[in-house]
């Protein structure tokens, strides 16, 4: 009898990566309702970035030698790209924080008991913060024009070059909230992966090119920032926004640094998300 | 043919900690099964163990005729599942979280719709629909998840302690909501630490420690099997409690207990209301004048308490010796001889 009803019931529902996707988008659509209904957090998430290309570009701006040039229009043009990548990572904590949120607060359990794609919810998560990022990402980039930021000052460029390079800032910033969702899912409270999503960023976005040349550390740190994934990313907006301070390093992702960081991105996204959503499988809140 | 739920042996270990150790289980369908046990005693686990949510070490379960473990995503279409927290996005709306349930339980999203407005009105959350779950009272809260449950009407539900925290005339009406749902045909699995609740409710009682369930019956067999009724009388004078005593002595068929603060002599008996009656004419024919007399069932409480407390006096012996065979044999046989 029990053979028979299963037989009858476990027929498959239509093609699951359509029916992963769709899930996805119900939780991408959730989480940017929440957004919507947290503003306090995107404006926090902006002032930061904001804070940080006005302090660079002033306080730095000058005497930092980049290229050989100690000039504050070179810097200011050099630190961008920088100040894009770290922006974008920042993402990981808000996923993080968000993911443990839900685990926290038991909707973990109530999307796990639901017949939805496995993926779903955190797949969704990071779709929601890969939308944010692109908001702001498109104010930083108007601050960064209003205090004089300006492409093709060293190097060639053009619209889609320009678009490219935002497309790999947002390919990196997509690859770190899986980071965060790792964490998020790994943490028992939201304010433990906000503290441990962003302690690690430090580290990670100042041993690498987004804030000085590189060719003035220790060489082994040199090696570390020259084989950072992020420093990939920094590098290909960098020369696809034709911005000086381009390392002339042989190091390979500094010499196809699109490539490298289109690698670094894609590799970080499956094994983080193959962790994540291995986790998710197995959560228990 | 096995129930609606139905558990065989599930054992879940966390680290060194036996959350479960060999729950057996059946609920026929159509009706409810009261879960009944103390914090940590496993009720959770084992609700988790049957939703998909957590797989057990070992042992079956099967749920709408569907094997857990082999087809957790077919079960998951089937269930419901209501938890002690109110598992609702507290920034969406009422009614976004119910079309998010609905859409997720792969429902269109026009069907998802229909169906969130139809349980806002069912569970009287009509005029706070549009408002964000933020804004919502505990109560509010607890029926909106329990709505999140119903969205696809499934055959099978689990409510882990849905009324934990809950003033009383919310309790009330969630239970009143309970048995619309049941009296529909709907098979529930309730956990609860409120003995009231499982005996207003629950068709059978399962009562769990320590990751077993270590008995089973309907509320009434489970009564009586801790004892059958007692008199208890509260007499009006101190003085009197002597030859109150020596009246009821003569009616009791056990331990005769007296709370001398409160006058109330309490002692088990057989006979019923005829008894009872004897009792009071005894009582009036030696003068002594009464506050208060009544034929008393066992509550759960005293099941509970009985039941519990026998496993507490076990429990150094379990704790001293390793779970080896001997000593387990030791005490199934403690248990049988219950």
């Amino acid at each position: 009898m029990s053979a028979v009803t299963d037989a009858v019931r476990v027929a498959p529902t239509g093609n699951p990566v359509s029916q992963s996707f769709r899930d996805s988008m119900v939780v991408a659509k959730r989480n940017l309702i929440r957004m919507s209904r947290i503003p306090e957090m995107i404006i926090y998430g902006l002032i930061q970035p904001i804070m940080f290309v006005v302090l660079f570009t002033y306080v730095f701006g000058g005497s930092m030698q980049i290229g050989g040039s100690t000039s504050a229009t070179d810097y200011k043009n050099f630190l961008m790209a920088g100040i894009f990548a770290q922006t974008v990572t920042f993402a990981t904590a808000s996923s993080g924080a968000g993911i443990a949120d839900d685990m926290h607060k038991g909707l973990i359990d109530r999307f796990r008991s639901l017949p939805m794609a496995r993926g779903a919810v955190l797949t969704g998560r990071t779709l929601a913060d890969l939308v944010q990022t692109a908001l702001t990402l498109v104010v930083l980039a108007v601050v960064a024009l209003l205090v004089g930021w300006r492409v093709g000052t060293d190097g060639d460029t053009n619209a889609a070059k320009v678009v490219g390079a935002f497309g790999l800032l947002l390919l990196l910033g997509y690859a770190f909230t899986w980071i965060g969702a790792l964490i998020g899912m790994s943490v028992r409270t939201p304010e433990a992966a906000t503290s441990s999503g962003l302690i690690w960023l430090f580290p990670v976005t100042f041993i690498s090119n987004a804030f000085v040349d590189t060719s003035h550390m220790t060489p082994w740190l040199r090696h570390i920032a020259e084989w950072n994934p992020f420093s990939a990313t920094v590098q290909a907006a960098r020369v696809l926004f034709g911005n000086p301070g381009q390392s002339q390093s042989d190091a390979w992702p500094m010499v196809h640094p699109v490539w490298a960081s289109l690698i670094y991105s894609l590799l970080i996204v499956v094994i983080f998300r193959t962790l994540a959503v291995r986790k998710y499988r197995s959560a228990t809140a | 043919m096995p129930g609606a739920i139905y558990a065989e042996g599930l054992v879940k270990t966390f680290g060194d900690v036996k959350a479960l150790d060999g729950v057996d289980l059946d609920v026929p369908e159509g009706t409810v099964l009261g879960l009944l046990g103390p914090n940590g005693a496993g009720k959770t686990t084992t609700v988790r163990c049957l939703t998909t949510l957590l797989r057990p070490d070992s042992g079956k379960a099967v749920v709408a005729g569907l094997d857990v473990l082999r087809h957790p995503n077919e079960v998951r279409r089937s269930i419901g599942l209501s938890g002690q927290f109110a598992a609702v996005d507290e920034y969406l709306t009422g009614r976004e979280n119910l079309q998010m349930v609905g859409q997720l339980y792969q429902m269109k999203a026009k069907a998802a719709k229909a169906r969130a407005a139809e349980l806002l009105d069912q569970f009287d959350l009509a005029d706070a629909a549009d408002r964000p779950a933020k804004t919502y009272s505990g109560g509010m809260r607890r029926r909106l998840d329990l709505a999140a449950a119903l969205v696809v009407s499934p055959p099978v539900m689990f409510m882990d302690e849905p009324t934990t925290g809950l003033d009383p005339r919310n309790r009330q009406l969630l239970w009143e909501v309970i048995k619309q749902l049941v009296s529909g045909g709907t098979t529930l699995l309730l956990t609860t630490q409120y003995l009231e609740e499982a005996d207003h409710l629950a068709h059978d009682i399962a009562v769990v420690d320590h990751g077993k369930v270590i008995a089973r019956g309907t509320s009434d067999q489970l009564k009586a099997r801790t004892g059958g009724e007692r008199v208890e009388v509260v007499v009006h004078e101190r003085e009197h409690i002597p030859t109150a005593r020596e009246v009821l002595a003569g009616f009791g068929k056990g331990e005769l207990t007296v709370e001398e603060h409160t006058r109330k002599l309490t002692v088990p008996v057989t006979g019923g209301a005829k008894l009872l009656a004897e009792v009071i004419r005894e009582l009036d024919a030696r003068g002594i004048e009464i506050d208060d007399i009544g034929l008393r069932r066992p509550t759960l409480d005293d099941v509970f308490l009985s039941l519990t407390g026998h496993v507490a006096e076990v429990k150094p012996e379990e704790n001293g010796e390793t779970a080896d065979a001997p000593a387990k044999d030791r005490k199934h046989k403690k248990e049988a001889a219950q």
